[in-house]
């Protein structure tokens, strides 16, 4: 496989994008990432993207979002309908090709035109599920009962996650909720799902990733500290809730097996985990132990921009990596209900 | 590039205008195992997934690919799923084919689909968007002022669209998979067709159709063993421009221009016209041939309505150009570009059977999609080199 770095990587978080359509989130976002790069946008050979027309309501959302990116003269391009994590890795296989040297990649997810939690019922099975309409919240309380059941872990064990999220998230420019708060506190809260409480369910917003990706030398000579992808793999589990292990992550830990995170000591993760439950059960699957680090950017939890948030866990690792914060990293996207889908990217600086 | 791609299998399904008998997971097993049972393999023996439709608000299911990942033999699989407008299902296919070219993996599943009697797509393309205006028109309004600039510009005959259209009818005869097919279907009936939006017909449209195309790939040493002959791609191109641009040419985009020229030269082409034995494009109003024609260089600007008139895209003409049908005569929007592509694969091994075009060696399939701003292609071949 040929050696590819992350040089750039940009983002855009809010709590709710009222003034600006996804096009105007798009577009600074784009810009600054390109600029970061040091490639002109006209050297830059492959785009590709992820979104969802759901969020938008609209078939062909992402469409529209090729004027913020530049297309003229003509681009090669392509579109996931998956998180840009997804993006990232058909644009990795592109540079693999030995077709292209260098790629845009980029995501955008604006889910404050709806609720969120019920949109996200459409993912499930459109026969006999779906038309039940039971929301993201209540899925993943699902989960989380079987997951405290089965390893007698407390809901003081997931409130203490929230609690570190929203403190190191204090040092993020980027997180949307940040403060110090106490376990207490939060356990005081109402049950939004039982076991779950708003603490532990994400706080969706709105918002846009970009990074550019380049091969080889080129990379070298491009950034002071290129962040190299040693390896990224993904992997899906069934979709139904009752077929699968819902405490464990099967197809994280394959995809982590096949990326290599066990062949090196890792600094850090960033962990794809929209509820407290989940980051546990993934960082069992990935094999990343209590000595590392988790969601120093404060993660999902408290920045849950939707389709954005799995390429946007890579690049705060990419720029953790960049600012010589660590040398090793494990990145991971999910999306589907329940963890049903998985990706893990691991990271190396220069 | 670290490895050849070759095509092993290919399966459809029959395309109609409501699959009531199957569920979308048992639609696209179909096609997937048609396509495994041509390449004499199992699920267990595929690497990887490549899902491709065209928007999810067509079924009313997000990420449908998350719900079908099973029932194709995805668990523990990667799975990718692209939508790059009506482009889409040839996008899929090369997508799925550059897996198997950057060496990444050995076999690659690849299907794509659309059930569009699961919802209503005119609905689907004309909701009122937020910060938005709804046209309202489907996609043949948004095409018809486009075929009106390119009679004005060529000075095409007026009856140029319905010769196109009785030629994809007629092939579809041929074609068991095609969803239309018209009995006595002739140019007095094509022409006395209502007027949907001036000047295109409605027996020059495509039909709204269920269906499921599917690919299977293989690097490769795995292909040259495969029990069939593989199909070899030769090249694949990918080009995208922008809506909102006023220097664009909407009628000849340059993106189009652009790939069909990357693809050429890949391939080594430099007549194609001459080189390519047929070609199967993505043509879902009848005027879109001649149009294509001129944007993929197999004619002139402005006479590709020749071809046409001259009987040239015909079965037996010099340059067969959809002889499965077409997009007029089978419409599963995120399947119809596989479905090109799956045409010229099928021509290049030799197993199209009424629709085959004697000793195709070279085959070039074609989709396009958005306000004509989305352009896939490939050349696949019977010889490797």
């Amino acid at each position: 496989m040929r050696d590819v770095a992350i040089v750039s990587f940009a983002q855009s978080n809010r709590a709710k994008e009222t003034e600006r359509n996804e096009v105007e989130i798009l577009m600074p976002v784009v810009a600054e990432a390109v600029k970061a790069s040091g490639l002109p946008r006209s050297e830059i050979e492959f785009t590709c993207s992820g979104s969802s027309d759901f969020l938008q309501g609209q078939p062909f959302a992402f469409v529209m979002a090729l004027d913020a990116v530049g297309a003229w003269p003509p681009i090669k391009e392509s579109h996931v309908e998956q998180d840009g994590a997804w993006a990232l890795y058909e644009a990795w296989v592109k540079i693999q090709t030995g077709e292209v040297e260098s790629a845009l990649v980029y995501s955008f997810g604006k889910s404050a035109s709806g609720d969120l939690a019920e949109v996200l019922a459409l993912q499930l099975d459109p026969y006999c599920v779906a038309p039940l309409w039971p929301d993201a919240d209540s899925i993943a309380a699902l989960q989380a009962r079987a997951y405290l059941e089965k390893t007698k872990k407390t809901e003081r064990d997931l409130a203490e996650i929230a609690v570190r999220s929203r403190r190191d998230a204090k040092s993020n420019p980027h997180a949307v909720l940040k403060g110090d708060f106490t376990v207490d506190d939060l356990l005081a809260s109402p049950y939004v799902a039982s076991p779950l409480r708003a603490h532990d369910c994400p706080v969706n917003t709105d918002g846009a990733t970009a990074m550019v990706i380049v091969a080889g030398e080129r990379a070298k000579r491009l950034v002071e500290r290129p962040v190299w992808i040693r390896g990224i793999d993904h992997r899906v589990d069934p979709p139904a809730l009752g077929v699968r292990d819902l405490t464990r992550s099967k197809s994280t830990a394959i995809a982590a097996e096949k990326a290599g995170v066990g062949r090196d000591k890792v600094d850090f993760a960033e962990i794809y985990a929209p509820y407290t439950h989940q980051e546990l059960i993934l960082k069992e699957a990935l094999g990343v132990d209590g000595g590392v680090t988790v969601n120093p950017s404060g993660g999902a939890l408290v920045t849950h921009t939707l389709m954005s948030c799995g390429l946007n866990r890579i690049g705060d690792a990419a720029a953790r990596i960049m600012a010589g914060k660590g040398d090793r990293a494990v990145a991971h996207a999910t999306q589907g209900p329940a963890l049903q889908q998985n990706l893990v990217c691991v990271l190396e600086g220069e | 590039m670290a490895e050849r791609c070759g095509v092993v299998g290919i399966g459809q399904t029959k395309y109609a205008a409501k699959r009531i008998d199957v569920s979308m997971p048992g639609l696209l097993r179909e096609a997937a195992l048609r396509a495994l049972e041509d390449a004499e393999l199992s699920w267990t023996d595929v690497d990887a997934l490549v899902i491709g439709k065209a928007p999810d608000t067509f079924e009313g299911c997000m990420l449908p690919e998350l719900y079908l990942a099973d029932a194709l033999g995805g668990t523990g699989k990667p799975v990718l799923r692209v939508h790059t407008a009506g482009s889409v299902g040839g996008s899929t296919a090369i997508v799925a084919a550059s897996l198997i070219e950057a060496g990444v993996h050995d076999r690659v599943l690849t299907v794509a689909y659309e059930k569009q009697s699961e919802s209503n797509a005119m609905w689907g393309l004309t909701i009122s968007p937020p910060f938005g205006v709804a046209v309202v028109a489907g996609a043949g309004g948004f095409f018809a002022p486009l075929v009106r600039g390119y009679m004005r510009r060529s000075g095409a005959p007026e009856d140029t669209g319905i010769l196109t259209a009785l030629k994809d009818r007629k092939n579809a005869h041929k074609n068991p998979y095609a969803h239309l097919q018209i009995d006595d279907v002739s140019y007095d009936m094509i022409k006395d067709s209502p007027m949907l939006w001036d000047p295109i017909r409605y027996l020059e449209t495509c039909p709204s159709s269920d269906g499921a195309c599917a690919l299977v790939l293989a690097r490769s040493e795995l292909a040259k063993k495969a029990p069939r002959k593989p199909a070899w791609v030769r090249s694949t191109a990918m080009r995208s421009e922008p809506t909102m641009f006023a220097g664009r040419d909407a009628i000849n985009p340059q993106a189009g221009q652009r790939a069909a020229k990357d693809l050429y030269d890949k391939a080594g082409v430099k007549n194609p016209r001459k080189e390519i034995d047929c070609a199967e494009i993505y043509v879902p109003f009848s005027w879109f041939e001649a149009m294509w024609m001129e944007n993929l260089g197999f004619a002139p600007e402005g006479e590709g309505w020749k071809m046409v008139q001259e009987g040239a895209t015909a079965l037996d003409g010099d340059m067969p150009v959809n002889m499965s049908g077409g997009v007029l005569s089978s419409n599963p929007i995120g399947a119809s570009g596989m479905i090109r592509f799956a045409e010229a694969a099928m021509q290049v091994r030799g197993q199209a059977g009424a629709h085959q075009v004697e000793g195709a060696r070279m085959a070039l399939g074609h989709a396009y999609g958005g306000g004509s701003q989305y352009f896939s292609m490939w050349i696949v071949s019977s010889e490797i080199a």
